[in-house]
């Protein structure tokens, strides 16, 4: 029908043209940006800040931790703790190290600073100290050992191992996997859905209101189907939607490449460069970047194109299934009701489910095989969205396919359902509407 | 010949019959009023027309056709509940409610700027409708309603909420319409405002059509023969002059004029009254009462009753 594509070109103008709409097309990209470039500049900020450390040291140790990097280990074993403490701002000393002098037994030395002391002092401070220790107790005992090479033999058994994650294809093919990314693909595409859902289910809803208390609404279903303005206004919803988000992918992307590369150029080769050489040392401050750079490892050897190809269209299916099914429901919400205020009763029943999708989507990914898992993602209300959650973990074809036409199913029942109230509700004027009253509805032919 | 018929129309809603048995049948290029109290089916009868709900049983004859999805593009309707989308813009809002009873955009904008100049509200084109008066979005709605030239135009309370000057503005664009060959239904409760312009009318009350026919028929036949005469000078013993056809239903007296009510029963003329009163009375003005629709509307609600 060509007068559906009217409606549904009015809905999206209508919208896209709205000052709200640009502005959040266009500061959102700019916001995420921003949260990027500060969190490089956060990280890149602890790095460069140079921090003096007093030690004391009353232990029979000597020197066992070394100045590194940006932070720097002063020795003042003949100042008394109390003298250390009334220098601390004169000297700009960062925090007092005391190294007591029975560390070898009691295992413990104190950091005393007027500031939290920051993660990388600890453990810098608590690493270098184990490191020197174990070191020391190793060499006597390998001179008590008398025995030549000991150690280059005992050196020669640190074996770290790197586990690997390898699944099995559908055809007995293995794929390399890493389940961290399968967990961050999975939430992040279900939250994207979640919240489609819920900002544009709204504005399907809000569109249904406004007609109705426009009172435009008698005038256009004099020239359209009921129905026709309703999928209209759906679509046209959706199809904002849709630009948006890829607004958004699109101009973060530039933003960013353009941030880094103008911004940042040689601050960025530095810290790529300390990350390497962070990981490859077995222990080290900067842990989170050698996990970074293994994750960015494994999702080069897990990006196989059918694997990412499967996921999108996933993604795709779920994410207008989801929608589609829920905006029929917030539009016969929507036509029910006279004004916003009047939702809240008939809200319930459509956040609960979305809401608790979420929360059996974080259980799922703990444990994506369990039953919560399968019938969270077979169950259409919850589907679209605890689905996406087990995606990348691989679900069975034929767990996929149920749960897809299950959810075709329901979209056209709930949508057919959805209809019926809106054609009554929409000419419902003053009326506080109950449940009972809206079953009325349901019974009513034509 | 009937351009539109609807025949024992039943719609029934939970709990409650909106429609009876109703059948109206409005002959090509008249008037037809559609009267009644609030409530008692007018809207429902006017949506099933509209074919914005179905009729439970019952059949809908267009042009000697039943009615059929396509038939809105020669339809044209003024809800009584209307409104515009307050957020877009006067012009825009017309042609997309053109574009959809049917028309292109071109066309549809062609038109509208030829009515918007005729109505004066040219220079609101590009304005939001949040803007105007509501005496202006009453104008935009006559003029999309009548835009695509409908055969037949449906007002559902069509002069409520209008002021005088406009109201009179849209008598006459109808009046033209009828003219040039459109059928006309008219719904209101008011039925003062719609008498002098209907040709037919049916009346409807409680789900049921009571009465109908021509407008002119209907008066006559509701006529009591009853006159009002105003007179000066004084006369008392009235009865005892009077023939005892000439029944007096009210005297009254007033500052200047006195005036008296009689009912003329057993086929007197108003001349043989008018003779015997001459010689006491002072006439000043004599004329017929005739019953008002909303007399009428009273008259055959109560006598449905007593049945």
């Amino acid at each position: 029908m060509n007068k559906i594509f009217i409606i549904i070109k009015r809905e999206y103008l209508s919208r896209v043209k709205k000052r709200s709409f640009l502005i959040l097309t266009f500061l959102t990209p700019v916001l995420i940006a921003g949260i990027y470039a500060f969190m490089i500049w956060m990280m890149l900020k602890d790095d460069t800040e140079s921090r003096t450390i007093a030690v004391i040291n009353e232990s029979q140790l000597v020197e066992p931790v070394q100045s590194k990097d940006f932070t720097t280990f002063k020795y003042i074993n003949d100042t008394s703790f109390e003298d250390a403490k009334a220098q601390m701002e004169e000297k700009d000393y960062y925090a007092i190290l005391l190294i007591p002098e029975n560390i070898l037994e009691s295992k413990t030395a104190e950091l005393f600073s007027y500031k939290q002391v920051t993660m990388e002092v600890k453990s810098e401070a608590g690493s270098q100290l184990r490191d020197h220790i174990e070191q020391l107790k190793r060499s006597k005992i390998i001179a008590q050992a008398k025995m030549p090479d000991l150690e280059e033999k005992l050196a020669a058994t640190r074996t770290p191992i790197s586990m690997k994650t390898i699944k099995f294809g559908e055809g007995g093919e293995v794929k390399q996997s890493s389940t961290e990314i399968a967990m961050a693909i999975g939430f992040i595409s279900s939250f994207i859905i979640y919240m489609f859902i819920f900002l544009y289910g709204v504005q399907v809803m809000r569109g249904v209101i406004e007609e109705k208390s426009n009172r435009i609404v008698e005038v256009i279903i004099s020239s359209v189907k009921p129905f026709q303005l309703m999928m209209g206004k759906i679509v046209g919803v959706a199809m904002v939607g849709l630009t948006q988000f890829i607004m958004w992918v699109i101009l973060s992307g530039i933003i960013i490449s353009i941030g880094t590369a103008v911004v940042l150029p040689g601050v960025d080769m530095d810290s790529l460069q300390q990350a390497k050489t962070l990981s490859e040392l077995p222990q080290g401050a900067a842990s989170l970047n050698a996990d970074q750079l293994k994750m960015a490892q494994d999702l080069l050897g897990t990006f196989d194109f059918g694997y990412v190809a499967g996921i999108l269209g996933a993604f795709i299916f779920f994410f207008l299934g989801g929608y589609l099914l829920y905006s029929a429901l917030f539009a016969a919400v929507g036509s029910a009701v006279d004004n916003e205020t009047e939702t809240q009763q008939f809200m319930l029943p459509i956040t609960i489910p979305l809401i608790l999708a979420m929360y059996i989507g974080f259980a799922v990914a703990k444990n994506p095989e369990g039953s919560l898992a399968f019938w969270g993602s077979i169950i259409p209300l919850t589907s679209p969205i605890v689905m996406l959650v087990r995606i990348p973990y691989g679900v069975p074809v034929w767990e996929l396919l149920l749960s897809m036409v299950t959810l075709i199913g329901t979209f056209l029942f709930v949508t057919w359902i959805a209809a019926k109230i809106y054609r009554t509700g929409i000419l419902m004027y003053g009326k506080k509407v109950s449940y009972k009253e809206i079953w009325k509805w349901l019974r009513y032919h034509n | 010949m009937a351009f539109f018929e609807a025949k024992d129309i039943v719609k029934q809603y939970a709990g409650h019959k909106a429609l009876n048995k109703v059948s109206i049948s409005v002959p090509k290029g008249s008037i037809f009023g559609l009267l009644g109290p609030n409530g008692a089916g007018k809207t429902t009868l006017i949506r099933i027309i509209n074919q914005i709900t179905g009729p439970d049983s019952g059949v809908v004859l267009f042009n000697g056709n039943p009615l059929v999805p396509n038939d809105i593009t020669r339809i044209g309707y003024l809800p009584e509940e209307r409104g515009l989308y307050k957020k877009m813009k006067v012009g825009e809002q017309a042609v997309y409610l053109a574009q959809l009873k049917g028309m292109n955009q071109k066309e549809a904008t062609k038109k509208l700027k030829v009515w918007f100049d005729k109505f004066d509200i040219l220079q609101w084109w590009d304005k939001k409708v949040e803007e105007l008066s509501k005496g202006m979005q009453q104008k935009i709605q006559f003029i999309v309603t009548i835009l695509h030239e409908p055969e037949l135009l449906i007002f559902d309370e069509p002069f409520s909420g209008f002021d005088p000057i406009n109201a009179n503005l849209l008598k006459k664009e109808i009046l033209e319409l009828r003219d040039k060959g459109a059928t006309i239904i008219f719904s209101t409760h008011n039925m003062g405002s719609v008498e002098e312009i209907c040709d037919h009318i049916a009346l409807i009350n409680k789900s049921e059509k009571i009465l109908d026919g021509p407008v002119d028929q209907i008066k006559k036949k509701y006529r009591t023969n009853t006159y009002e005469l105003t007179y000066t000078g004084e006369f008392d013993k009235l009865e005892q002059v009077l023939n005892p056809d000439f029944e007096i239903v009210e005297q009254q007296k007033g500052l200047e004029h006195n005036t008296l009510t009689i009912k003329l029963n057993n086929g007197s003329t108003s001349n043989e009254l008018l003779a015997q009163l001459l010689p006491y009375l002072n006439i000043v003005s004599f004329s017929e009462i005739i019953p008002s629709m909303n007399d009428i509307f009273i008259r055959v609600v109560n006598e449905n009753k007593k049945i």
